[in-house]
C-alpha cells in the first residue's frame, strides 16, 4: 500500500518536474530546432515543431561567412586562461584567509566582492586608453587579464568557502609530521579541495565565456571571441530567424555541452558557503 | 594554531590577489574621477579644461537621472524576487524522488550557460515579436490580440528575460542547501504531527535563509551591471534606461566622457550603498 | 608564393597604385547589411589582384557605430578601414581623423561618383570616405493592394494621399497593414524617418541660433500626423520596428506601403526572399505641399582612420570595393539588380541597369535631396535626416526614445515633444552652444 502511494507520488513529481524543466528549457530547444528550418518555416504560423524539412543550409551560410573556429578558439583561450590564472592567484589567498584568519579577513573578502560592483561602462574609457598605452587592444592577453580581474573576487570567495570546510586538524597533523607550507598546500589541501576547485573552475569558465561587454569592446578581429561572432548576426536584412538560430546554437553549444557533462561537479560545489 | 611564521606567510600569499584587485579598483577609479572634473569631449578635441563639479550637477539634475535609478532598482528587485521565489519552489520540486532527475536537472540549469546577448536576441525575436514571435502565434491561436511585449510591458519583458537566465543559479544553490537539510529533523517533526506547511515554514525556510542571502548577494552584483539585455531589446526606450545604460548613452552615444564619468561615480556610490547594505546582512550570516 | 608575388607585381604595374609591394593584412570594420556581406564574400577577388589579405569585423549597425566611434575618438588604431556614414565622415574629416582620399588614380574616375554622394562625404571639397552604396528614401507600395483599394499611386504623392491609401489598404484581420514606418528608437532609425517627415511639414531641428525647435507647431503637426497614421494603419509593435523589421514584414506581404531607404528596393523585388517580388511599385517620398519632399540622403562609405600603418593597402581596398569594376563583378555573379546602388553616374547610364524597375526612382530621389537646405526654413546645420554635429547621435537617440514611447501609446505627442525639447536643450547646453 505504502509502496503504491510512493509510486503514485513519484509519478506526480516526475510529471510536474518534467513539465517545468521543459518549459524552462524550451527557448533553447526552440532555437536549436529553428536553426534547422528554412527562413520561411521559421516564421510560419502555426509554428511547426518537428515536421519540417530539416536542413543544414543555415549552418552552411554562417560557416561560409565567419571564421567560426577562430572565434571558438579565442573563447576557449580567453575563458580558460582567465579562469586558470585566477585560480592560481586565488588559491594562496583563499588558503590564508581560511586557515590563518585575522580580524580583517572578512572585511577583505567583502571588499574584494565590492570591486565587482564597479560599473564597467563607467570605466570603459579609462581602460580603453590604458589598453592602447600597453598595446593590449585586440589581444587575448589583455582580455585574459581583464576577465581574470573581473572574476577573481568570485573565485577567492568560492575557494575560501571550500577551504573553510576542511578540518584544520588534518593540516596540523601534517605540520607535526614536518610538512612545509608548500607541501601542505600541494599534497594535502589541494587534493581535498579538488571538487571545490573543479566547481570554481567551471563556474568561472562559464562566466568568462558569456562576458559580453569587455570582450566586445576590447577586441576587433584577432582576439574576438564568440560574443563578437554573435554580434554580426543580430539583425541582418530580411528574414533571419533561422540564421540567427544557427549562429546562436553555434555560440552556445560548446559551453552547453561542457555544462551538461560536468553538471555533477558544478552542482556539487556550487554552494558559496550557503551550506554549513 | 596560527603562529607568527604562518601569519607572515599568509600575508605574502594574500598579497597578489589583494594588490591586483586594489590596482583594478584604483587605477580606473582615479582615472574616472579625473575625467569627471573635466569637460572632456573626444569629438570636439578632447580635453577642454577643468570644470569643477559641473558634470556632477548636470548629471544629477538631468531629467533622466532619477527614473534611471528607479529603473535599476526595479529590475534588480524584480529579478531577485522572481528568482528567489521560483527558485525555492523549483528546488523543493527537484528534491523530490522522481524518474530522470539527472536529465531534469540538466534542462533546468541550461539557461545559465546561454550568453546574455544570445538569450536577449532569441527572446526578442523569436518569442516577443508581436507579428512573428511564438507568443504572438499563441495569443492568436486563442483569439487574443498579441501583446507588444517590448514596448507595452517593457520592464516586465526585461525582468522576465533576466530572470530566466538567473533562475538556474538560484535554484542550484537553494537545491544544495535543501539537500543538506537534516532528514532526521524533518522526520522527527513529522512524527510530532507537524503539517507539511508547518515543516516548511519552521524548518526549511530558516535553513534556507543563509542560501537565499548568498543568492541575493551574488545576483545583485551581476544584476547591477546588466547591459546586453537592454542594449539588444529596447535600447533604453520605454522606460528601461538603467543607470548603467544612461552612462553608456552619455559616454558612447553623446561622446561626453566627462559627464559619463560623473555618472560612473554616482553608479559606484549607488553600488556601494547597496553593497554595504548587503554586506551587513551577509556578514552577519557568515558568522552564524 | 612566387606566383603570388609575380601576380601582385603585375597587378601593381597595371593599376599603378602599389607603393609597397609587400602583402599586408588589413582589418575592416563593417556593418552586417546584405551588400557588405556580399563584398565580404568577394574578398578573394581583391586578394588575388593585390596580394593583401582582409580581416573582417562584421557587426550589427549599433554595435559597429559604438565600436568605431570609440576607436577613432580614443585613437585605438584597431581598424585600417571603417564603414561609416554621411553623418560621421564630415565630422571626423574636419577633426583630421580620416586619411584624405585626394590622390585616387585617374582610372578610379572620382568624377563619376554622384555629386550628392561626393558632396556629403567631403569637407571643403576633399573626399574623406568613398561611398560603397548610397540611398535616398522613397515610397514602396503593393500594386495589387493599391488596385484593390481603387486608387492609383501618383509618381509624386502627397502625405494626404498616402494617409488615405494607407487607411483603405488596411485589413487588420487579414494581417495587412496599410503602412509600415520606422518606430524603433535611434537617431539612425525612427529619427531619420521622422526628421524627413518634419522637414516636409516645414519643421526643423534648430533655428539659426541653435535653439531646438521641438516646441514649434510644425513639429507638432508632423508628429501628430505620423502617430495618427500609424495608429490607424500601422502594424502592431511598430514602436520596435526599424528598417530590418519592416523589410521583413514587407517581404511577407503584410505591408501595403513602406517609406524607407531606396536600397530596400532590391530586397523587396528579389523573388528569393520576397513573397511579393512582382507586385511592388515605387514613388517619390511624399510632401505636404510646402516645397520639400520627405526624402533623405545617406551613404555607407569606406574611410581610413588617420594613424593606421597600412594606408596604401587600405586605399587599394577602397579603390577596389567602390570601383566600376566591383559593380561589374557583382553584376556578373548576382545580376544587375543586386549591385550596390546609388554611387556612380555610369551605373545609371548603363542600359542594362536602366532596365531595373527601381533604378530611375532611386536616382531621382537621390538627386532631389539637398543636405545643405533640408527644410523649408533656414537652418544652421548640414544634413537632412540628421544634424552633422557630434552631439546629434546622443540627442537623436534620446529624442527618438520619447517619440517611440509616444508611438507605443505611453505618452501624447505633446508630452514627447516637450521632453525632447528639454533634453535637447540640456545636451546642447552641455556641449557649449
Amino acid at each position: 500500500m505504502a509502496r503504491a502511494v510512493n509510486t503514485q507520488r513519484k509519478a506526480i513529481n516526475t510529471a510536474a518536474a518534467w513539465t517545468v524543466a521543459l518549459l524552462i528549457f524550451f527557448p533553447i530547444l526552440w532555437t536549436i530546432l529553428t536553426s534547422f528550418k528554412t527562413e520561411a518555416q521559421a516564421i510560419s504560423d502555426p509554428p511547426v515543431f518537428f515536421a519540417f524539412d530539416w536542413t543544414l543550409e543555415n549552418y552552411g551560410v554562417v560557416l561560409e561567412r565567419s571564421n567560426y573556429s577562430r572565434f571558438l578558439w579565442n573563447s576557449i583561450i580567453i575563458a580558460g586562461g582567465s579562469t586558470i590564472l585566477g585560480i592560481l592567484i586565488a588559491v594562496p589567498a583563499a588558503w590564508s584567509m581560511a586557515f590563518v584568519p585575522s580580524k580583517r579577513t572578512k572585511d577583505i573578502l567583502l571588499w574584494m566582492l565590492s570591486t565587482k560592483m564597479l560599473p564597467a561602462v563607467g570605466v570603459l574609457y579609462p581602460i580603453y586608453l590604458l589598453f592602447i598605452k600597453l598595446g593590449l587592444l585586440d589581444s587575448r592577453t589583455g582580455l585574459v587579464i581583464v576577465l581574470m580581474l573581473m572574476n577573481l573576487p568570485i573565485i577567492v570567495w568560492m575557494l575560501y568557502t571550500y577551504f573553510k570546510e576542511i578540518p584544520g586538524e588534518i593540516l596540523e597533523a601534517a605540520r607535526m609530521d614536518g610538512a612545509s607550507l608548500k607541501e601542505e598546500i600541494v599534497h594535502i589541501l589541494t587534493p581535498m579541495a579538488i571538487p571545490g576547485i573543479a566547481s570554481t573552475l567551471l563556474l568561472n569558465f562559464i562566466l568568462a565565456w558569456n562576458e559580453a561587454f569587455w570582450t566586445l569592446n576590447l577586441t576587433a578581429a584577432k582576439a574576438a571571441p564568440l560574443t563578437a561572432f554573435i554580434a554580426s548576426y543580430s539583425s541582418p536584412e530580411g528574414l533571419f530567424y533561422a540564421k540567427l538560430s544557427a549562429a546562436s546554437t553555434m555560440a552556445i553549444a560548446p559551453i552547453l555541452v561542457l555544462g551538461w557533462f560536468s553538471q555533477k561537479q558544478l552542482v556539487s560545489g556550487l554552494t558559496f558557503g550557503a551550506v554549513k | 594554531m596560527a603562529t607568527q611564521h604562518s601569519r607572515s606567510a599568509a600575508r605574502i600569499m594574500m598579497a597578489p590577489a589583494v594588490i591586483l584587485l586594489l590596482g583594478w579598483m584604483l587605477v580606473p577609479l582615479s582615472m574616472t574621477l579625473y575625467f569627471s572634473f573635466k569637460k572632456f569631449l573626444p569629438l570636439r578635441g578632447g580635453d577642454l579644461g577643468w570644470v569643477g563639479f559641473e558634470n556632477y550637477v548636470r548629471f544629477v539634475t538631468s531629467s533622466a537621472f532619477w527614473p534611471s535609478v528607479v529603473t535599476t532598482l526595479v529590475i534588480v528587485g524584480g529579478v531577485l524576487l522572481i528568482t528567489v521565489f521560483l527558485g525555492v519552489l523549483l528546488a523543493i520540486l527537484l528534491n523530490q524522488p522522481m524518474w530522470g532527475q539527472g536529465i531534469v536537472r540538466i534542462l533546468v540549469i541550461s539557461p545559465f550557460f546561454v550568453m546574455p546577448t544570445v538569450s536577449a536576441l532569441v527572446w526578442k525575436n523569436m518569442f516577443m515579436d508581436p507579428v512573428n514571435g511564438l507568443f504572438a502565434h499563441l495569443w492568436k491561436a486563442f483569439g487574443a490580440t498579441p501583446v507588444e511585449w517590448l514596448s507595452d510591458v517593457s520592464m516586465g519583458s526585461i525582468i522576465m528575460i533576466v530572470s530566466w537566465q538567473w533562475l538556474p543559479f538560484a535554484t542550484l544553490i537553494l537545491l544544495t542547501a535543501i539537500q543538506s537539510l537534516d532528514r532526521e529533523q524533518l522526520e522527527a517533526a513529522e512524527m510530532d504531527g507537524a503539517q507539511p506547511l508547518q515543516r516548511f515554514a519552521f524548518i526549511t525556510v530558516p535553513h534556507l535563509s543563509r542560501a537565499v542571502t548568498i543568492v541575493i548577494l551574488i545576483q545583485t552584483i551581476f544584476l547591477l551591471a546588466i547591459f546586453a539585455e537592454i542594449f539588444v531589446t529596447t535600447g533604453g526606450a520605454f522606460g528601461t534606461r538603467t543607470l548603467t545604460y544612461l552612462i553608456y548613452q552619455r559616454v558612447l552615444e553623446s561622446q561626453n566622457v566627462g559627464l559619463g564619468s560623473a555618472g560612473g561615480v554616482y553608479a559606484i556610490i549607488l553600488a556601494n550603498i547597496i553593497a554595504i547594505f548587503l554586506m551587513r546582512i551577509v556578514g552577519k550570516n557568515l558568522d552564524a | 608564393m612566387n606566383i603570388k608575388v609575380s601576380t601582385l607585381l603585375g597587378a601593381c604595374a597595371a593599376a599603378a597604385l602599389c607603393t609597397a609591394a609587400t602583402a599586408e593584412t588589413i582589418t575592416i570594420a563593417t556593418v552586417n547589411n546584405g551588400d557588405m556581406i556580399r563584398m565580404q564574400g568577394l574578398t578573394a577577388d581583391f586578394t588575388e589582384k593585390t596580394g593583401h589579405e582582409v580581416e573582417w569585423v562584421t557587426l550589427e549597425e549599433n554595435v559597429l557605430r559604438q565600436r568605431v566611434t570609440q576607436d577613432i575618438a580614443a585613437k585605438g588604431g584597431q581598424f585600417d578601414i571603417m564603414t561609416i556614414g554621411m553623418y560621421e565622415t564630415p565630422i571626423w574629416g574636419k577633426q583630421g581623423w580620416l586619411v584624405a582620399l585626394d590622390d585616387l588614380p585617374a582610372e578610379y574616375d572620382v568624377d563619376d561618383i554622384l555629386p550628392a554622394m561626393r558632396g556629403g562625404l567631403s569637407v571643403d571639397g576633399t573626399l574623406y570616405a568613398a561611398p560603397f552604396y548610397g540611398e535616398s528614401s522613397m515610397v514602396m507600395y503593393r500594386t495589387d493592394l493599391m488596385e484593390k483599394a481603387g486608387l492609383e499611386m501618383p509618381e509624386a504623392p502627397t502625405w494626404e494621399f498616402i494617409a488615405e491609401a494607407a487607411r483603405k489598404m488596411t485589413d487588420k484581420d487579414g494581417e495587412i497593414y496599410g503602412i509600415c514606418l520606422r518606430g524603433k528608437a535611434g537617431w539612425g532609425e525612427n529619427m531619420a524617418f521622422l526628421t524627413t517627415v518634419a522637414n516636409s511639414f516645414g519643421a526643423r531641428w534648430f533655428d539659426e541660433d541653435w535653439k531646438p525647435q521641438f516646441d514649434s507647431p510644425e513639429w507638432n503637426e508632423a508628429l501628430t500626423f505620423y502617430l495618427d497614421l500609424m495608429d490607424e494603419a500601422g502594424p502592431p509593435g511598430a514602436s520596435t520596428n526599424g528598417f530590418n523589421e519592416n523589410l521583413s514584414l514587407f517581404q511577407q506581404g503584410k505591408c501595403g506601403m513602406w517609406i524607407d531607404a531606396t536600397v530596400a528596393a532590391s530586397f523587396v523585388t528579389n523573388p528569393n526572399d520576397s513573397t511579393v517580388a512582382d507586385k511592388v511599385g515605387f514613388a517619390l517620398a511624399p510632401d505636404a505641399g510646402k516645397g520639400k519632399r520627405a526624402n533623405w540622403l545617406w551613404a555607407w562609405a569606406l574611410g581610413i582612420p588617420a594613424g593606421t600603418q597600412k594606408v596604401d593597402a587600405a586605399k587599394e581596398f577602397i579603390q577596389w570595393a567602390t570601383s566600376k569594376e566591383y559593380l561589374a563583378l557583382v553584376a556578373e555573379n548576382e545580376g544587375w539588380a543586386n549591385v550596390p546602388p546609388g554611387t556612380r553616374t555610369s551605373l545609371y547610364e548603363n542600359p542594362e541597369y536602366q532596365k531595373i524597375p527601381f533604378a530611375k526612382m532611386t536616382l531621382d530621389s537621390i538627386n532631389a535631396a539637398d543636405p545643405t537646405n533640408p527644410s523649408v526654413q533656414p537652418v544652421p546645420y548640414v544634413g537632412i535626416q540628421f544634424v552633422a554635429i557630434p552631439e546629434f547621435a546622443g540627442i537623436g537617440t534620446m529624442a527618438g526614445q520619447e517619440f517611440s514611447a509616444a508611438l507605443a501609446g505611453q505618452q501624447t505627442a505633446e508630452e514627447a515633444l516637450e521632453k525632447a525639447q528639454a533634453l535637447t536643450a540640456d545636451e546642447m547646453e552641455a556641449a557649449g552652444y
